[in-house]
């Protein structure tokens, strides 16, 4: 590192634990050492307010025990106004930081004199970043830092990736180049599947059946982290795990929906050693070196290699011992996700991101934050922006574009001319009126934000968040879990779901949102290719008697071609679409064939969508499959009805808070609650229906086919099976098919059949309440 | 367009709920409609700075002329808080005017004031407080005193029973006074439940749900307990 530091971009991967977070600041140590002179010399950018403060630790006793003249000060979202401040007025020589305070920070009009001597910005989990919103925004801020920084050399840490080129590339300052450092991989990790002594559930994500086995793991190990895909899961199986601790041994919960000091309490007990295992979710990926954990248990199929090899490197933060894991399938289809992950970790074969050009939402945010700062020269921050690795090909019509929107809104109908927010004087955009800039400070950052509800103690303490469509669903006296408590909802304060404990009730779970994502294309890929082998010597007997079966009664999936497995049971029509193409992809082939089948008179009931296959019910047996799977019919349903879809509008919403056309903290707007902020749907709906070439629907279209509505990947299947598809009708349920009968969050068919079903229920209450008598 | 309404008798006077969330008075050849919050977005602008999409007027004045169409009134009752602000009401584009004048064409037109539009604006029609028809009388703001025979408007009621998909806006009605839901697309609502709404009406009161169907739906009994602070 020290040889290279002078380099103006370098990236250096390395696992997990390899201490690389120390080596990215030793070439900073070096130079400050000596005599330093007051002023920000080195800025280091992380993902985790929780790893700035640590890493602040971290650096902070070399630096005591040497006695170097050195301060070292973290800035996020928990500093104080008052250190703030102070930190602007006279900065120290390091500074840790993340994303969204760092573009706070760019947003005051000092910034030029904050940064001026600034010499070296550190990127911690730099491939974390890169795969969201918040690294494209960053990249932008870095842009910015070189504009006020000439000297700024950029350092990159990241974590074993399939692509470093990728990650380079966005690191640099381009079109300059970036050197790429690896450091010694260690040795193959220690990975094994659990071994529950009984098959897991045939369907489900909760694998309750293997509390027995994961508690001994837990007994056998000095620290446990039992990692979940989502928050909800994380809490049934905590909740389930204490119901069977008959050892009391201490375990705790950390995941994001969680309040701040909860999060605290966790993180210092285990710090402290206190505990034996933590359940957590993605929040706990990345971050702070807990040198005691030497086993990770995966809960559930990983989705993705990346995120399994990630984990992994949490256990055992020593660079010469292998690290230990185990997995745990939840079903018998996460059995062979299980095994495929497993052996895509070892033979270093990582799934890919592939994120597309940089994302016009953020670059708005990116001009807003620009304007707050001052006065700006269009052609000057478009030469900016360019040096950015995702916005290199940004063409200028579409900058413009977006630097319009920021200044008038970018409608077609020009209502605005006069409370523009942003107009030009003498060549130089400026906003209009200098008080917005108050406004668009509040609502930096690109995290999604789904509308999330404090949840308290009716005796006042914070417990955590629920989502705030869970919370609209819920009515006075049911009960949900939150930090591994049962909970009855008493009633909606102003913003607030009050609530109190009930340790004896039956918990209905809390939707909490967090991630979701989809079984990646590489580890689909290999599920396909072990469904060809001839046997299965690999998987537990239970799985593979199970795929043996399959294939005398029916078939097994091929990666070139799609089954659809047609069969009738209980009282309904059934057909399998074995896409194999992730669990969005599959809803949104769902939505698609669904509403053709409806057109076609097929009378679809709903579907069930998994990240292998999609199951739809319905009255009809279908007879073509593949008059349904036309490309050119699926891409016009798309472009056309789709449009207005549930997703497309979460989407839309998920746009318009990035790039400052809603506001995600009106003051004072929540205040009553009464007449509340109207939905975001209803101004997606106007506008695809006033101007449906506005510049935040068309990045809501790209964004929605990469993301949620995941186009790309039905995309990807159509173009992987060219038409070749095999239709089995089966005499009954087959029994790959069997699982997806007993899956649960069903979609129904929207249209008339819902609306049918609310008029029914309607008239039945009006009868009930003997109320008639008022029509 | 009837077959979709929901049908009732208010204080004598024969009703109807249109899935539109206009009422619609067959006896007076009237059609009401609360809370059309005109320009709202310019109002937004020029006190917030936020720039929402300016198409509100033009979709909201669509809808109306939609009804206005069918029905064929010869009067039409605006219940209040017709424009965001009085400001608001200056706003309007020469397409906007040029729509809400010809919807004004050859029939009376009746402005109440709400709390939002107090003041004069020259968008024709005449100008009130409360306006009688039948055995109904219209304003904007329920009292909670009112004689039998109220429509009002102002609470932007909502409502959507557990469990079968998202509040819609909604009349409230029970044998004493209607409340209408607003109008126009950019507003927000306050559910039917909140006891500032739900007190006004009878143990036994419903909620007519708006949509592609007028929808009644009894609402629960109001939760009569005092909250402390």
């Amino acid at each position: 590192m020290l040889a290279r530091a002078d380099a103006p971009a370098l990236l250096l991967i390395a696992p997990t634990g390899a201490g690389k977070t120390l080596s990215g600041f030793l070439p900073s140590l070096a130079e400050l050492a000596g005599a330093p002179r007051p002023g920000l010399h080195t800025l280091y950018v992380s993902p985790l307010k929780a790893l700035a403060a640590d890493i602040k630790r971290n650096l902070l006793a070399p630096i005591e025990e040497l006695g170097l003249p050195i301060r070292v000060e973290d800035r996020t979202g928990d500093t104080s106004q008052s250190v703030r401040k102070r930190q602007r007025v006279d900065p120290p020589h390091v500074l840790l930081t993340t994303p969204e305070s760092l573009a706070l920070l760019l947003s005051y009009e000092d910034a030029p004199r904050i940064f001026e001597g600034l010499q070296r910005v550190v990127v911690d989990e730099i491939h974390a970043l890169a795969e969201s919103k918040r690294g494209d925004q960053l990249f932008l801020s870095l842009s910015r830092l070189d504009a006020l920084a000439p000297c700024l050399r950029r350092v990159g840490l990241s974590a074993t990736v399939d692509d470093p080129e990728e990650i380079a590339c966005l690191l640099a300052r381009n079109p300059e180049p970036c050197v790429i450092l690896h450091a010694d991989p260690g040795p193959p990790p220690d990975l094994s599947i659990l071994e529950t002594g009984r098959p897991p559930p045939w369907m489900g994500g909760a694998a309750l059946h293997a509390i027995p086995a994961v508690l001994e793991e837990v007994k056998r190990h000095k620290t446990t982290l039992i990692f979940h895909n989502t928050r909800a899961q994380a809490e049934i199986f905590f909740h389930n795990l204490w119901l069977r601790n008959d050892d009391s041994l201490p375990i705790a919960i950390h995941h994001g929906s969680l309040s701040r000091e909860a999060r605290s309490r966790v993180e210092a007990a285990m710090l402290g050693g206190e505990l034996k295992a933590i359940v957590c979710t993605g929040t706990l990926d990345l971050g702070i070196d807990w040198g005691d954990v030497d086993l990770v248990i995966q809960m559930g199929g990983p989705k993705y290699v990346k995120r399994l090899v990630q984990r992994i490197g949490r256990a055992n933060h020593r660079a010469d011992e292998p690290s230990k894991a185990i997995l745990v399938p939840a079903n018998r289809f996460e059995v062979l996700e299980c095994v495929a992950a497993i052996e895509s970790a070892l033979d270093g074969d990582l799934d890919g991101t592939r994120r597309g050009p940089g994302p016009l939402d953020v670059l708005c945010q990116h001009i807003l934050i620009r304007a707050c700062a001052g006065p700006f020269a269009a052609d000057a921050l478009f030469a900016e922006v360019r040096t950015t690795g995702g916005y290199t090909d940004l063409p200028r019509e579409t900058f413009d574009a977006c630097l319009e929107f920021c200044a008038t809104g970018g409608y077609a109908l020009r209502a605005y001319d006069r409370w523009r927010r942003l107009l030009l004087r003498d060549g130089l955009w400026q906003l209009r009126d200098p008080r917005a800039a108050k406004r668009i400070r509040m609502n930096i950052g690109t995290i999604e934000d789904t509308g999330s509800l404090s949840v308290r103690l009716r005796s006042g303490s914070h417990l955590g968040e629920i989502e705030e469509y869970f919370a609209s669903t819920l009515t006075p006296g049911d009960t949900f879990l939150i930090g591994g408590q049962v909970v009855r909802f008493e009633g909606l304060k102003e913003m607030t779901v009050e609530v109190t404990r009930r340790p004896d009730a039956q918990p209905r779970v809390g939707r909490f949102g967090g991630g979701k994502f989809p079984t990646s294309v590489v580890l689909t890929h290999r599920i396909l290719a072990m469904l060809q082998q001839e046997s299965w010597p690999e998987l537990p007997r239970h799985t593979s008697d199970w795929l043996a079966l399959q294939r005398r009664i029916s078939r097994l999936p091929q990666a070139g071609r799609l089954l659809v497995e047609t069969f009738h049971a209980e009282e309904r029509w059934h057909a399998a679409f074995w896409g194999f193409a992730g669990q969005n992809a599959h809803q949104t082939l769902g939505l698609l064939l669904t509403h053709r089948m409806e057109v076609q008179g097929l009378d679809p009931l709903g579907f069930v969508a998994t990240d292998y296959a999609l199951l739809v019910t319905g009255l009809r047996e279908i007879e073509d499959p593949a008059s349904l799977l036309d490309p050119a019919d699926l891409r016009e349903g798309f472009e056309t009805w789709l449009q207005g879809n549930a997703v497309m509008k979460r989407t839309f919403r998920g746009v318009a808070l990035i790039a400052g056309l809603i506001e995600r903290n009106l003051p004072g707007s929540r205040k009553t609650g009464r007449q509340a902020t109207f939905s975001s749907d209803i101004l997606y709906d106007t506008l695809v229906r006033y101007d449906p070439d506005h510049l935040l629907l068309r990045v809501t279209r790209e964004e929605a086919q990469r993301g949620l509505v995941d186009f790309g990947r039905v995309e990807e299947m159509l173009s992987r099976i060219q038409g070749r598809i095999d239709h089995a009708r089966a005499a009954r349920v087959t029994p790959l098919a069997a699982p997806l009968l007993l899956e649960r969050g069903r979609v129904p068919v929207e249209g008339r059949a819902r609306e049918r079903l609310l008029e029914a229920q309607a008239a039945r209450l009006l009868e009930e309440a003997g109320l008639e008598e008022l029509s | 367009m009837n077959g979709d309404a929901f049908s009732f008798t208010l204080n004598g006077t024969h009703a109807l709920a249109l899935p539109s969330g206009a009422l619609l008075v067959p006896s007076e050849n009237l059609i009401c409609i609360s809370d059309l919050h005109l320009a709202k977005s310019e109002r937004m602008a020029r006190r917030r700075g936020v720039m929402l999409p300016p198409y509100e007027t033009r979709a909201t004045l669509d809808r109306l002329a939609q009804d206005i169409a069918a029905a064929q009134p010869t009067t039409v009752v605006a219940l209040g808080d017709s424009f965001d602000d009085i400001q608001a009401s200056e706003a309007l584009d020469a397409q906007d005017r040029a729509t809400l004048a010809r919807l004004q064409e050859g029939r009376r037109w009746v402005w109440i004031q709400g709390n939002h539009d107090g003041g004069a604006h020259d968008h024709g029609g005449e100008g009130c407080e409360e306006f009688r028809a039948a055995s109904l009388t219209f304003r904007h703001i329920a009292e909670p005193k009112a004689s039998r025979g109220e429509v009002s408007g102002h609470y932007h009621p909502k409502y959507g029973p557990p469990g079968l998909g998202d509040r819609r806006p909604c009349f409230l009605l029970d044998a004493s006074r209607l409340i209408l839901p607003a109008y126009g697309i950019y507003t927000g609502g306050l559910d039917a439940r909140e006891p500032v709404l739900r007190d006004l009406f009878a143990d036994r009161a419903l909620a007519v749900l708006t949509g592609t169907r007028a929808i009644p739906i009894p609402l629960p009994a109001a939760r009569r307990r005092s909250r402390s602070a």
